[in-house]
């Protein structure tokens, strides 16, 4: 298994269809895996057992998510937010990488030794321009895909792993090969090292669903980019929504005329944002996702029919599942369990463990928090009503919110 | 007859089929497309083979394939003409539940 497979679909189903958009410019899922193929051969030139990227959202963050895959290197995309400090000791834990980042950064890590840093534009022209890699892909499903450095309030930050089993499970799990319409286009606003950055370039490459990056949000930003780019599908974080619907109501007129679908998820919603964004957007299906880095994104949600009979009913049992985190996707188990580690009966809360193909729970030089049958320990703290809606208590550990409407969890 | 193992990527001898399998029984069986045993992903299919046409219903790419048992399941990567079979048995599509795209 490789994340390269799904692209390589792509490309040979569907390979004239635009794969991804940044401002005026575009490539196509041929393109795109061309341009992962030139990319690989230039990462394994350089002999480095690792590949990052400090940037915000350009072409170069699929390219080189594609082109690691291809040459074998694990790929970790870094907060380009961090002090100097916080990044060079990041970028000493991928030593020696491969690095892609900005001109003014270029610069100033051109001194270190055991970094091959590549400026972003000169990594998107060779990639347009180069041969491609003389040999195929690993499909050993144990590789490593990704790594993410988890943020904390103290301590050192995690490495989280996720070998291209984790993530391809995922993408085979819950997305339809080629199940979005021609025109679909989903505008894309994480940062690149989210979770929910790197999850939604495969999982919109694998159903075929044009990829609209928007390099920092922005509410006009993202409003003026969902009307000129004809955005249907688009990923927003609790805070970024309530932005979204302040400028809508400022402008006092609501006309997102193409966009069909938002999904949120990476902190807890106020439920009053979401019946107000219900309002206002009534041609809109809203999904919530619940999900960790160490999850491959996505383990719950909460569909666009839960919310329509959530709003609908009188039932307050039924209502208050606008502020749940929806149910398991069929591929992932979940129990809630009591400090003895005992599953608790719906309604009480305890810790959320997962389980299921997706899920990794495992980081660099730290090993595997999984337990002996494969259930991962969230930190999260929940409980599961008698149908099995997920509600969350609040995250145990910490929640992390920066300028920029950004919540970074986990 | 072998072991297959999740990952492994096969193509079809007399078609343009190719699969990668998701999941995999225990013990050596015999994957079959076109009613031919498949073959590695990087050998040459032998000249001249066709697709039985009692196995010639097709394969769609992005589909999944399982038996009744469903103790196998395949992936499509490329689509061809004929039908995937294990023991003699066709193998049906599996229908996924559709989920809401969430990232």
């Amino acid at each position: 298994m490789n994340l390269m497979m799904l692209l390589e679909m792509a490309a040979s189903s569907f390979g004239d269809r635009t794969a991804v958009t940044n401002g005026s410019d575009s490539l196509t899922y041929t393109e795109l895996f061309d341009a992962a193929g030139a990319a690989a051969a230039r990462i394994a030139d350089s002999e480095c057992e690792y590949s990052g990227l400090v940037d915000v959202n350009t072409l170069a963050v699929p390219i080189a998510l594609f082109a690691s895959a291809w040459a074998g290197t694990p790929f970790s995309p870094l907060n380009y937010r961090l002090t100097e400090t916080e990044l060079d000791a990041l970028l000493a834990r991928i030593s020696p990488a491969f690095v892609v980042t900005d001109s003014d950064r270029a610069e100033r890590l051109a001194g270190h030794d055991a970094l091959t840093i590549v400026q972003r534009e000169d990594f998107v022209a060779s990639a347009r321009s180069g041969a491609v890699l003389d040999r195929p892909w690993s499909m050993d499903p144990e590789d490593i895909a990704v790594l993410l450095f988890t943020s904390g309030t103290t301590g050192v930050p995690k490495a989280a792993i996720l070998r291209h089993r984790h993530l391809v499970s995922y993408i085979l799990g819950s997305v339809e090969f080629a199940g979005a319409a021609e025109d679909d286009a989903a505008l894309v606003s994480v940062p690149p090292y989210h979770i929910a950055g790197m999850a939604s370039i495969a999982s919109s490459v694998y159903a075929g669903r044009r990829i609209v990056q928007l390099e920092n949000f922005s509410a006009e930003g993202w409003i003026e980019t969902a009307r000129n780019e004809r955005i249907t599908n688009a990923m927003v974080v609790p805070t970024m929504l309530v932005r979204i619907i302040d400028a809508l109501d400022r402008e006092g007129d609501a006309n997102l005329p193409h966009l069909r679908a938002i999904s949120y998820g990476g902190a807890k919603m106020p439920q009053p944002v979401i019946e107000r964004a219900m309002e206002l957007l009534p041609q809109v299906d809203f999904t919530n996702a619940y999900g960790l880095t160490e999850t491959s994104s996505t383990i719950t949600v909460l569909t666009p029919q839960d919310h329509r009979d959530a709003a609908a009913s009188d039932d307050p049992a039924v209502r208050r599942r606008l502020s749940s985190l929806g149910t398991a996707l069929p591929s992932v188990e979940i129990e809630i369990r009591d400090e003895s580690g005992e599953p608790v009966p719906a309604g009480e809360w305890g810790e959320i463990h997962v389980r299921g193909e997706q899920i990794s729970g495992e980081y660099l030089d730290q090993g595997s928090r999984l337990s002996d049958q494969g259930w991962f320990p969230t930190r999260d703290r929940g409980s599961l009503d008698a149908d099995g809606y997920l509600f969350l208590e609040g995250r145990s550990d910490d929640i992390i919110v920066r300028g920029g409407g950004e919540h970074l969890t986990g | 007859m072998a072991q297959l193992t999740v990952g492994t990527r096969l193509r079809s001898a007399v078609c343009e089929t190719e699969v990668m399998v998701v999941g995999a029984p225990e013990g050596d069986v015999e994957l079959t497309c076109g009613g031919a045993p498949m073959i590695g992903i990087d050998e040459q299919p032998p000249e001249g083979g066709s697709v039985d046409p009692a196995a010639a219903e097709g394969t769609a790419v992005g589909k999944r394939y399982t038996n009744d048992a469903g103790d196998i399941e395949v992936l499509c990567t490329k689509a061809g003409e004929g039908s995937l079979g294990l023991g003699g048995e066709i193998l049906g599509q599996k229908d996924a539940k559709a989920l809401p795209s969430s990232d």
